[in-house]
């Protein structure tokens, strides 16, 4: 099955049909009264294919995938957790896929109650204020924040604060996202170990700096230990700090960012509340604040009125809508779901577990794999390639070749910091007998790396596809079958 | 979190330290939380699925004759069918091609359908919604348009989708002039004006408008071309099987939101937004896109390209900071398109369209309501009324029923789906005017 190759336009015959709807009985000629110029003149080409077609189609491409259910994700970054069954279930139950985000208030007071609930059990265990859950991504929480940061600035008359800093280790978003949000990005260095140089951050600190965005542990899993200096660093420089949750994992259920002296965060319900990850989406991405910035976050809000009932109200001083309703709403089922289960004991395990796991990793593979970090990390951490530099095996040869055996690649070639990054992240749901096949197996990529070269650098040998030809991709871009059938004539 | 208290003895063993928290040690006494949560305990499956059964009584599923942007038309079985597919659903972003054919191929059916409908060549894996899709279009004007920084956008399209607009367009800085309308749609002649001030990169025009109406915008692509300008068109994809495409009014662009492409309610989301766009405007798209290529054996297959548009390469030089698609939901519009294919959303369209005027023609016929526009419509429109609507809508819920929307200055707006039946339209119409 796995040598299908068929696109779904590829399958249609004029005339099939995949669907039965009900007779038109309503005799007006209301589709007839359109003027015709004001409708399309041909069909558009969709494929006219029969219900047994789509359904082995799309199953037969479900077989060229990869996820969770397959097998280990040791991504970097990318927090790739279990996703329960159950929260699978409970998300499409109809009393709530049904609602229509504008119907009545009165009819969707369990939708709000939930919204409220996880809302408040983030806050809790942020240890901030107050979240909102509109956002749809990590991305877009990074904007939300960054907009609650400058709406901040400006709420006290201060517009000159426009520059926010950002470590030289940090993902693509976040200076991305500071561009969007109005910001001046400014760069501030790493040291080797890859932690913020207090040092180098001191003279950044003048009154135009609206904040600093950082995660903790950092891009390479190390703690920042600094990081309560560089809390009263910025705060008594008048900026706010901004905590990216992508590395959030390793403090669920032990550190709270709130503690740390963050004032704007977001979660992502992906990662850290094990949301399925959906091949790119949707996710979710929640942003919290501290007391002093309630007021800022996006429209619109839930509020728990006196007599128990929930309302949908929108905020005076808030920055403004930046969703059209309230976000990815059926994300959220399945986060408060995964809470719900674990409960507030053993919530204080991930965290915990997650680091486990990935010193565990870290410490069965140091022998072959180069660590230029030292120390205990937290939920990842970073490996500069093989040891061995007189192979000629790249770390991307060694992330194609553990396709070969079953597993997923790690992140590579991130953080910058290094020439052959390659960032490994386990996460609490795998068992000891996954890490274990895992290591034995990197272990023998290590080995294949000296005797058989080859075999590494050839990669994968038995995919569904071998290495692709990119470069001819991006030169040539053929983006739809329309523009396919053009190029093959 | 499968490990046994062995497991953990052997694994702190390995990294040569006694307990877990050792691990911590690098961490300030003072952060580490030592406090209870305030959370409930641990709940069994049977507890949780009886706690979310709760909160479903809480909430009421309705017969709805609301739209406002999200219509509640039907999906084929098969579509949820395919989607639990867990394959799919716990898949990661398709960094790794070779493990990834089958997300990828999907997106690339998804561009392919979505550029049907639109008629423009280049559609993205898509976006959040269809306002961030929109507020994306208005950067993509000015980012292609090099030294313009104004977008002109018109009042008929939806607030909810203006509001978001807006608040990015604030914070980013571009300057944004909304149009206004006459009877219910675009004051070209005002757009003639503002585009004569110069410094236009682009102008948004919505179809169908936020009143349901289909506007006409004959010689519209001439003018804001004439002012070298983008024109964009926000559409609602579903509609574009049967109404002339955003390529036929000579768009550049099109985006919209891709609920109507028979997406679950679900209380706002998750729905897709989608972006499709002439050549001149590719290199300026943001988001992930799909192309065909070839393995190393000769293999059609397919990758993630254009990537050196996107934040990860360029970070704060990138046009957008979007890292992520909706790619389940293009799954789900793609299998309903499939299963619709070409036929199947014509009807739909005429099945609502028809329903609509249905109901339209029966509010007329009771004298309790009255005509605000002519102007032609699909499957939504306005009238006014003489009936108190918020009392009417009341005792409508108390029939299970979602009544029109009703709109600031008191109008009402009706939209109607192949999901609703003559019987429900002649209900609704029977409980609305009775004494």
């Amino acid at each position: 099955m796995k040598t299908y190759d068929k696109l779904i336009f590829e399958l249609s015959r004029p005339g099939r049909k995949g669907y039965s709807l009900p007779e038109d009985n309503y005799n007006t000629n209301g589709f007839d009264s359109i003027p015709k110029d004001l409708l399309r003149k041909d069909e558009a080409s969709l494929p006219e294919v029969g219900e047994l077609e789509v359904v082995r189609h799309y199953t037969n491409l479900s077989n060229k995938n990869f996820g969770v259910d397959t097998g280990f994700y040791p991504l970097g970054s990318c927090t790739m957790k279990y996703n329960p069954k159950i929260n699978e279930e409970l998300s499409s139950l109809p009393s709530f896929t049904t609602l229509h985000p504008l119907q009545d208030e009165s009819t969707v007071q369990g939708a709000l109650e939930l919204y409220w609930n996880l809302q408040n059990m983030l806050s809790n265990l942020a240890g901030l204020a107050e979240f909102t859950l509109n956002p749809y991504a990590g991305a877009h929480g990074e904007l939300t924040g960054l907009m609650v940061m400058r709406q901040y600035h400006i709420s006290r008359g201060d517009h000159k604060r426009k520059k926010v800093i950002v470590p030289d280790t940090a993902h693509g978003t976040n200076p991305a996202s500071a561009m969007v949000a109005g910001l001046e990005v400014v760069e501030v260095k790493s040291k080797p170990n890859g932690s913020i140089d207090v040092e180098d951050l001191k003279p950044l600190l003048d009154d135009t700096v609206a904040g600093i965005m950082m995660t903790n542990p950092n891009t390479v899993g190390m703690f920042e230990t600094e990081i309560l200096e560089i809390a009263d660093l910025v705060h008594r420089a008048g900026g706010l700090l901004y905590y990216d949750g992508a590395n959030l994992n390793p403090l669920l259920g032990k550190v709270r960012p709130g503690d740390m002296g963050f004032d704007i965060m977001h979660i992502n319900l992906h990662k850290t509340f094990s949301t399925p990850h959906g091949g790119g989406g949707p996710g979710s991405g929640p942003v919290g604040v501290a007391s002093h910035l309630v007021n800022f976050l996006p429209n619109p809000k839930v509020v728990k009125n006196e007599d128990g009932t929930f309302s949908i109200t929108n905020g005076e001083e808030s920055l403004g809508n930046i969703s059209t309703f309230m976000g990815n709403f059926g994300v959220m089922m399945k986060a408060y779901a995964y809470i719900l289960t674990l409960g507030k004991e053993n919530i204080k395990k991930v965290g915990p577990l997650a680091t486990l796991n990935a010193n565990y990793i870290k410490e069965s593979l140091k022998d072959d794999y180069l660590l230029p970090i030292e120390g205990v990390c937290k939920h990842e951490f970073v490996f500069d390639g093989l040891k061995d530099k007189s192979t000629g095996v790249t770390t991307l040869n060694i992330a194609k070749r553990l396709l070969d055996y079953g597993f997923h690649a790690p992140t590579i070639y991130f953080p910058l910091l290094f020439h052959e990054s390659m960032m490994i992240e386990p996460t609490e749901t795998e068992s000891k007998e996954t890490l274990d096949d895992f290591i034995e197996v990197m272990h023998k990529v290590a080995k294949e790396a000296k005797e058989n070269p080859d075999d590494v650098k050839n990669a994968p040998l038995t995919t569904i596809v071998r290495k692709l030809d990119e470069t001819t991709a991006a030169k040539n871009p053929i983006l739809s079958y329309k523009a396919l059938k053009e190029a093959v004539k | 979190m499968p490990h046994t208290d062995e497991d953990i003895r052997k694994m702190l063993d390995k990294i040569g330290v006694e307990t877990i928290d050792d691990l911590y040690s690098d961490v300030p006494s003072e952060v580490i939380f030592k406090g209870e949560y305030d959370i409930p305990s641990s709940m069994s499956e049977i507890e949780l699925r009886k706690h979310f059964e709760d909160l479903g009584k809480k909430n009421q599923s309705l017969v709805i004759f609301a739209g406002g942007g999200v219509y509640d038309h039907y999906a084929p079985s098969v579509v949820n069918h395919l989607l639990q597919r867990s394959e799919f659903y716990t898949a990661y972003t398709p960094y790794q091609p070779e493990i990834s054919q089958g997300t990828l191929q999907y997106i690339f059916e998804y561009q392919s359908m979505i550029s049907e409908l639109t008629g423009l060549e280049s559609t993205n894996a898509s976006m959040y919604d269809g306002a961030t899709a929109a507020a994306e279009v208005m950067f993509m004007m000015v980012a292609s348009s090099k030294k313009r920084n104004k977008v002109l956008i018109s009042s008929t399209i939806s607030e909810r989708v203006l509001n978001v607009v807006m608040t990015y367009a604030k914070f980013h800085g571009v300057d944004v002039t909304v149009l206004p309308e006459k009877d219910g749609v675009t004051d070209i002649e005002s757009m003639e004006a503002a585009l004569k001030e110069g410094d236009v990169a682009g102008v948004l025009l919505p179809t169908p408008n936020k009143y349901g109406i289909i506007e006409d915008y004959s010689g519209v692509a001439e003018k804001i071309h004439g002012a070298k300008g983008y024109f964009g068109i926000y559409a609602d994809p579903s509609t574009l099987a049967v109404l002339r495409t955003p390529a036929e009014w000579g768009a550049d662009v099109a985006c919209g939101d891709g609920q109507t492409l028979g997406m679950p309610l679900t209380f706002g989301g998750p729905y897709l937004g989608f972006i499709s766009c002439a050549k001149s405007m590719l290199r300026k798209m943001p988001g992930r896109v799909v192309g065909v290529t070839k393995d190393a054996d000769g293999k059609r297959a397919f990758v993630l390209t254009l990537q050196a548009r996107e934040q990860h390469i360029r970070r704060e030089k990138a046009t957008s900071n979007i890292c992520s698609n909706q790619s389940l939901m293009a799954l789900y519009a793609t299998i309903y398109l499939s299963l619709l294919g070409k036929k199947g959303l014509e009807e739909v369209n005429i099945l609502s369209c028809d329903g609509a005027h249905y109901l339209y023609k029966l509010l007329m016929d009771s004298g309790k309501f009255t005509a605000v526009f002519d102007k032609p419509f699909l499957k939504e429109f306005v009238v006014n009324t003489s009936l108190d609507m918020e009392a009417v809508n009341a005792k409508l819920l108390k029939h299970g029923i979602q009544g029109g929307i009703i709109l600031e200055d008191g109008k009402v707006e009706f939209a109607v789906t192949e999901k609703r039946t003559k019987e429900e339209i002649e209900k609704l119409v029977k409980l609305m005017v009775e004494e």
